[in-house]
């Protein structure tokens, strides 16, 4: 297929860079850059010791070396920890007093933060390097009792929901990167469902990281009471550039008795160019916590982007019949690397969880699934099942599946069915003679495969995902 | 419509084709047959600009174009259709989506509006309706899990959607019913027509009793031994290949 292999591979358009007037910390990591971080956003002093115990939890760790990924080692003193668009402070009560840049930004990503123009039914949070500059529908959401903000200013407006969840589906020591987030985290969304509210538009967040040499931490926090509802998705882009970026998010979810909280996601971070030079290091923690009977997370990404990606979102299903799922497409391509998966841990009686995974693999880009099923010994008939499916295109990309399955409760079920296939140069030249083009050939194809993952994401948003997926896999096939 | 001279084409470092020469004018209806392993499905493949074949000598031109030089997609654009005699599964691809995306890319190429999905299902009934095609194939992945028969089936099937000006039909036949053949043949009778030409590539004369071809043509040894008239089928379904052999060895020499 050396045709394939000539085409060319088209830019990442979202690698542009904004010029802003920004007010960045010194590289470097300490208590003080802690104490620093914390005092920018006028934190209570329960925050402060409880960043300052995570960062001290953080020294004594060491970053994980199980995951399929190869990598330098990342040096945390040259990495600035705080950036923010310099003009308007914190406070932002219109959009008039957000930099016209940033605004510009936004629209250039395709994100109106304009209520008059923006996407009908959805609320968006922009998030520009470390912190939030504008968040979209949230007076109508107050009204409804639902809280969607800034991290910063739920710490200031919503001080004991912010206190009572923080770290409590993701302890500070959970993981070196959780740690490390928990310690300097800036920014971030929070959302708050009250009991017996169906939250009746899309909750999103837009990650941007526009400096150079900064690390992004941002921390999001979604809690739903009792019989809440609520759709949220995030997306993310960056600048091309030729360092490496580190990206590590914590994103906890609670869900209360019989409440109901889907997470999307649409992850399309720089991957660095084709020789794999830049591009994010994406080392995120995000894991729901089930916590009250009938309750259901469901977790669904795309994710296309990003150098390295190490992400497993994960269910705890600790109240009776609760629901997990997960829903995954992780493409790589070029040099990427990708090891993601799930965890299903489940507690309660009669939980069940759904699993299913397309990984991608294209030009020399390797992929990962790595997946933990663990049913506990008081979860009776608990059911998992996982698909577990990976694409190949081309001779010189990986794909590897690493399955863990615990089970200590005899009634519980747990299936597991994978497959491997590889798109073939007879399918290609079927299409071909049928007068579609390699390009289209392998979208129509990879789309195919995706279509159970897809399916999952909201309307507009599997459309953008589709068509992202053609733009990362152009030129890639061999 | 087609003209093909002293072709030659191998696969690896392997001649098949030794020198084909045929003409093929709108409106007829070629037949070729010949011995297993004689190089008819790889004429078919190098007219169709399969990359495994690499053409060594010879000219092939269709429609005043050096076909050769074209791409298969853009030979595809261009009318030519090929019924593989394996057709190959398209998993998680609807039959529909596929042949919308092939039927539109010839309107962009003729400059005519593409088709939406409400206007083309309309077509799509309507051709399954000639074709006794059931509509639920038309939602299930291409060729995926279909029988031998429905995926021949299928192969002319999009040939009715596509309506090309050079139909090649590698042994549609092989593995249809007697009914299936027949309604096979009718959706191939349907199309006849004098803008359209038809490459038969078939082992047994009962197909030609339905598509009555205007030439027969022996394939062997790569190249075309023996050229006739509807009744050449009848004589070799009489008297095998075996008399044709020493030909083909003689045009070898
Ligand atoms: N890709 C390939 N690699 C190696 N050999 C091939 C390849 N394709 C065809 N051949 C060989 O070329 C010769 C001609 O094959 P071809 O498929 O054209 O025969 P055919 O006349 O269509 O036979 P049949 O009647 O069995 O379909 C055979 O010997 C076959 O093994
Ligand atoms: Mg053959």
């Amino acid at each position: 297929m050396e045709d394939v292999e000539q085409l060319a591979t088209k830019d990442y358009k979202w690698g542009f860079v904004t010029d802003v007037a920004s007010d960045t910390f010194a590289k470097g990591l300490s208590e003080d850059v802690v104490r620093a971080i914390s005092a920018k956003k006028n934190e209570p002093s329960w925050l402060t010791d409880w960043r300052l115990a995570a960062y001290r939890a953080w020294l004594k760790m060491k970053a994980p070396v199980w995951p399929n990924v190869t990598y330098p080692p990342i040096d945390y003193q040259g990495i600035a920890y705080y950036s923010a668009p310099a003009a308007p402070k914190d406070k932002k009560q219109s959009l008039d007093e957000v930099d016209p840049e940033i605004l510009k930004t936004y629209e250039k990503l395709g994100i109106s933060l304009d209520e008059q123009k923006r996407l009908q039914n959805i609320a968006v949070d922009a998030v520009f390097d470390s912190v939030s500059v504008a968040t979209t529908c949230k007076d109508y959401l107050e009204k409804l009792g639902i809280a969607f903000c800034s991290f910063s200013e739920a710490v200031h407006k919503h001080p004991e929901l912010v206190r009572r969840y923080l770290g409590s589906v993701v302890p500070t020591h959970d993981n070196f990167f959780a740690a490390l987030n928990s310690a300097v985290f800036s920014d971030g969304s929070f959302c708050f469902i009250p009991k017996g509210v169906k939250c009746p538009m899309e909750l999103s967040t837009y990650f941007r990281i526009n400096a150079a040499d900064t690390g992004q931490f941002e921390r999001t926090l979604i809690v739903a009471e009792e019989g809440a509802q609520v759709s949220y998705l995030e997306g993310c882009t960056a600048p091309k550039r030729d360092t490496n970026q580190l990206h590590a998010a914590v994103v906890e979810l609670v869900a209360l008795d019989n409440a109901t909280i889907k997470y999307s996601t649409v992850q399309n971070w720089y991957p660095g160019d084709k020789d794999g030079k830049g591009g994010i290091y994406n080392f995120v923690t995000k894991r729901g916590k089930c916590a009250g009977v009938n309750s259901k997370i469901t977790w669904t990404q795309v994710e296309t982007g990003s150098a390295i990606t190490w992400k497993y979102p994960s269910c705890i299903l600790v109240g009776d019949n609760s629901v997990g799922e997960f829903y995954s497409v992780a493409v790589v391509n070029n040099r990427q690397q990708a090891d993601t998966g799930t965890k299903m841990i489940h507690v309660g009686k009669n939980t069940r969880s759904t699993i299913v995974s397309k990984g991608i693999s294209a030009g020399r880009g390797n992929n990962t699934y790595r997946g933990q099923v663990k049913v506990a010994k008081g979860a009776a008939k608990a059911r998992n099942y996982t698909q577990c499916d990976s694409l190949l295109i081309g001779d010189r990309c990986g794909a590897h599946t690493f399955p863990y399955i615990e089970v200590q409760n005899p009634t519980a079920k747990v299936e597991h069915e994978a497959s491997t296939s590889k798109i073939s140069e007879d399918q290609i030249f079927y299409c071909k003679q049928r007068g579609i083009s390699t390009e289209n050939a392998i979208n129509m194809i990879v789309n195919g495969f995706c279509k159970e993952v897809f399916r999952e994401l909201p309307m507009e948003f599997a459309v953008e995902a589709q068509k992202l997926l053609g733009v990362s896999l152009d030129g890639s096939v061999g | 419509m087609l003209s093909i001279k002293d072709l030659t084409a191998k696969v690896g470092a392997k001649e098949i084709l030794t020198g084909i020469t045929l003409n093929v004018k709108a409106g007829e209806v070629h037949a070729i047959m010949g011995p297993n392993g004689s190089g008819k499905s790889t004429l078919a493949q190098v007219l169709a600009g399969h990359p495994a074949y690499t053409v060594t000598g010879g000219t092939v031109t269709y429609q005043g174009r050096d076909l050769t030089e074209m791409t298969p997609e853009d030979r595809a654009k261009e009318g030519i259709f090929l019924a593989f005699q394996y057709p190959v599964e398209i998993p998680g691809v609807s039959n529909a989506y596929f042949l919308r995306a092939a039927y539109n890319e010839r309107e962009k190429q003729a400059g005519r509006p593409e088709l939406d999905v409400m206007e083309f299902n309309t077509l799509l009934k309507e051709k399954s309706k000639i074709l006794h095609i059931d509509e639920s194939l038309l939602n299930r992945p291409v060729n995926e899990g279909f029988s031998g028969g429905e995926k021949k089936r299928n192969e002319i099937f999009q040939l009715a959607v596509l309506e090309p000006k050079l139909a090649i039909l590698d042994e549609t036949d092989s593995g249809l019913d007697i009914d299936a053949l027949r309604t096979v043949s009718d959706g191939v009778n349907r199309l006849r027509s004098k803008d359209r030409a038809f490459i038969v590539v078939t082992h047994y004369q009962r197909l030609l009793n339905y598509i009555v071809p205007d030439f027969v043509h022996v394939i062997a040894g790569g190249r075309i031994v023996k050229s006739g008239g509807k009744e050449l089928a009848l004589e070799l379904e009489q008297r095998g290949y075996d008399w044709l052999k020493p030909a083909a060895a003689g045009a070898a020499r």
